[in-house]
């Protein structure tokens, strides 16, 4: 288990590193001179000489990447260039939002995935069965972004029943107890549904195909003739198969869920790390883009090990392996 | 099992005349529509006529006009041509990307199979959106920028597909005949095992066009992919954005558009995979 644990932790850590490197060599293979962009197109050539040597700039790229590697894990990222703000600071305010929206939607979406793909497996070839998987193969082509935008036309333009933009109200610092709670719960329900929907699908779609093939399987025909309820054969029997995987594809899913997050934090207006960065392309700050896909890259990271402690902890097999 | 096969092969059909007619509607557009998608006309008369209307100059709108006053099926006809262009073309060159690393991860000794695996894994774990998002913002947005980005950043599943039908082909009798018979690794890969190794690729690669013209439409919507004023479907979600109350349909249309494709490829994607499935079993 130990070494089962340090192996995933070294991988995971590579990854990041590798991250790091690759931020770092696209930024240094991209054309024009980040000295110019920083400075503007007013500066002389004299200032962009000593703000290459002040950045260190004119030092041999493996010294340069040593520096940056050292600054960036002694928790210097720098000020960005377009708001003046420490990096840090701009991405330790965001990440917590973040993980609550990609997290709740995550455990949402898994929910939902489950019990409509548990409603396929049981009424197999049913019209109810048709109609859900025309349903979900549907919502797996639907653009986030745009389904985002419908919900927001539907639900606050047209029935004006649910705030679209942000992750609290104007008044929410005058808010208390309960009222705050509300507020920020019914800002997180249109975000969090159009995750939800774009993301279920594919939980129900092997959901569905994992209990059809466990429910034709003999202990299942046995279980049914002890006469146990259907609900107990279904959970205990069917569904607990299907789980090791399932959790499997947890941790798979999250780059996707992670993606999907940026656009939608973007429509709603969402105050987390994908709308840092995408306003961060769009205003070319790079401190602030190199810093956001690290800690993008870390999260996902960091998802996938949770995920596989999850698996080593629900199936002795992986847990008791030496590998 | 007849019955399954009828099934699948209707839907399948209706899927493959989707794309068919968006397709000929695409390469066909100025016969279609009113020929281009930058006209604006008296800007003030003519924007956001809802569909179904015709403007005071006689011209009719089938799906209306945005804020420009521009024909939204024309637009949709000719982002039809870089949505399913980019598309494409950027998958294409995640074929030829994951077939080459995963063709050699497959034949490589050792070393080179698990270092190919281990990029291959690397890449996997990597946020796809915020690389694109990434290399969008250091270099100045195009479509060709779009398809090589979009390219380079989706050939992974690709790999591992074709190395697992490397390892499995190279052990058939066929193969190792040809290796016995003092053919050249090079020459039993490109004539015994690639051609065989195809048939699944093009289902991956026809399942991954949907994800790609997605993709492209999300960073057209960001602003980071195709440069307005060329049209393209995210393009055009992002400037119906601000005007859900008043003109909805400059933002519904394209991306009803968006989801017909992407689930007919979805669909004759899956149909190849079920016929490839029973031809095998």
């Amino acid at each position: 288990m130990i070494r089962f644990l340090s192996r995933r932790l070294l991988v995971g850590a590579l990854v990041v590193l590798g991250v790091v490197s690759l931020t770092f060599l696209l930024l240094h293979l991209a054309p024009g001179d980040p000295v110019v962009r920083l400075l503007g197109p007013t500066a002389t050539g004299e200032q962009i000489e000593a703000q290459r040597r002040a950045l260190g700039l004119d030092q041999p790229l493996v010294v340069q990447y040593a520096r940056w590697l050292a600054a960036f894990a002694s928790g210097n990222w720098g000020v960005s260039i377009a708001t003046g703000r420490e990096v840090r600071w701009m991405i330790g305010h965001a990440w917590p939002a973040t993980v609550l929206l990609v997290g709740l939607s995550l455990v949402l979406s898994y929910l939902f995935g489950i019990l409509v793909g548990t409603i396929q497996a049981v009424r197999t070839g049913t019209k109810l069965d048709t109609a859900l998987s025309i349903s979900t193969v549907t919502l797996f082509a639907v653009p986030g972004y745009w389904l985002g935008l419908m919900l927001i036309m539907v639900f606050t333009y047209w029935l004006k029943v649910l705030p679209a933009f942000g992750a609290s109200g104007l008044d929410a610092d005058f808010l208390t107890g309960w009222d705050r709670l509300v507020d920020r719960v019914r800002h997180l329900i249109l975000p969090v549904t159009t995750l939800v929907l774009i993301g279920f699908g594919g939980t129900a779609r092997f959901v569905r195909g994992t209990m059809a093939d466990a429910l034709a399987e003999p202990h299942i025909v046995v279980a049914r003739a002890r006469g146990l309820a259907e609900r107990r054969v279904l959970l205990r029997h069917a569904l607990r198969n299907a789980s090791i995987p399932l959790i499997t594809l947890l941790g798979l899913s999250l780059p996707a869920l992670f993606s999907g997050a940026v656009f939608i934090e973007t429509v709603f207006a969402w105050p987390g790390v994908g709308r840092v960065l995408v306003g961060a392309v769009q205003a070319r700050d790079y401190p602030v883009v190199m810093a956001a896909t690290v800690i993008s890259a870390a999260l996902v990271v960091l998802g996938n090990l949770l995920a596989d402690l999850a698996v080593a902890w629900a199936d002795p097999r992986v847990r008791d392996s030496n590998d | 099992m007849t019955d399954v096969r009828h099934v699948i092969d209707r839907r399948m059909f209706v899927a493959a005349a989707v794309l068919a007619i968006v397709a000929v509607l695409a390469i066909l557009a100025p016969w279609f529509s009113t020929g281009d998608p930058l006209i604006q006309g008296d800007v003030v008369a003519t924007r956001f006529l809802a569909p179904l209307t015709t403007d005071p100059s006689g011209q009719f709108h089938l799906l209306g006009t945005d804020r420009f006053g521009r024909d939204v099926w024309t637009r949709l006809l000719y982002g039809a041509r870089v949505s399913l262009g980019v598309g494409i073309l950027a998958m294409s060159i995640s074929v030829v990307l994951g077939t080459l690393v995963g063709a050699a991860a497959g034949m490589g000794s050792g070393v080179v199979r698990d270092a190919l695996l281990g990029v291959t894994d690397f890449a996997l774990a990597l946020p796809r959106v915020v690389l694109l998002l990434l290399l969008a913002s250091l270099w100045q947005p195009s479509a060709m920028l779009v398809i090589v980005v979009l390219g380079i950043t989706g050939w992974m599943s690709i790999a591992r597909l074709v190395y697992s039908q490397v390892r499995s082909l190279r052990s058939r009798p066929f193969v190792e005949a040809a290796s016995a018979l003092g053919t050249t690794r090079l020459a039993v890969l490109l004539r015994h095992v690639i051609p065989n190794a195809l048939t699944p690729v093009v289902v991956a690669a026809t399942l991954g066009v949907g994800n790609t013209i997605l993709l492209e439409a999300g960073l057209s919507f960001l602003g980071l992919g195709v440069q307005p004023p060329t049209p393209s479907w995210g393009s055009m979600i992002a400037s119906g954005r601000d005007t859900l109350v008043n003109a909805p349909w400059v933002a519904i249309v394209p991306g009803v558009a968006l989801v017909l494709v992407v689930v007919a490829l979805t669909q004759v994607g899956d149909a190849l995979q079920a016929r490839m499935d029973v031809g095998r079993g």
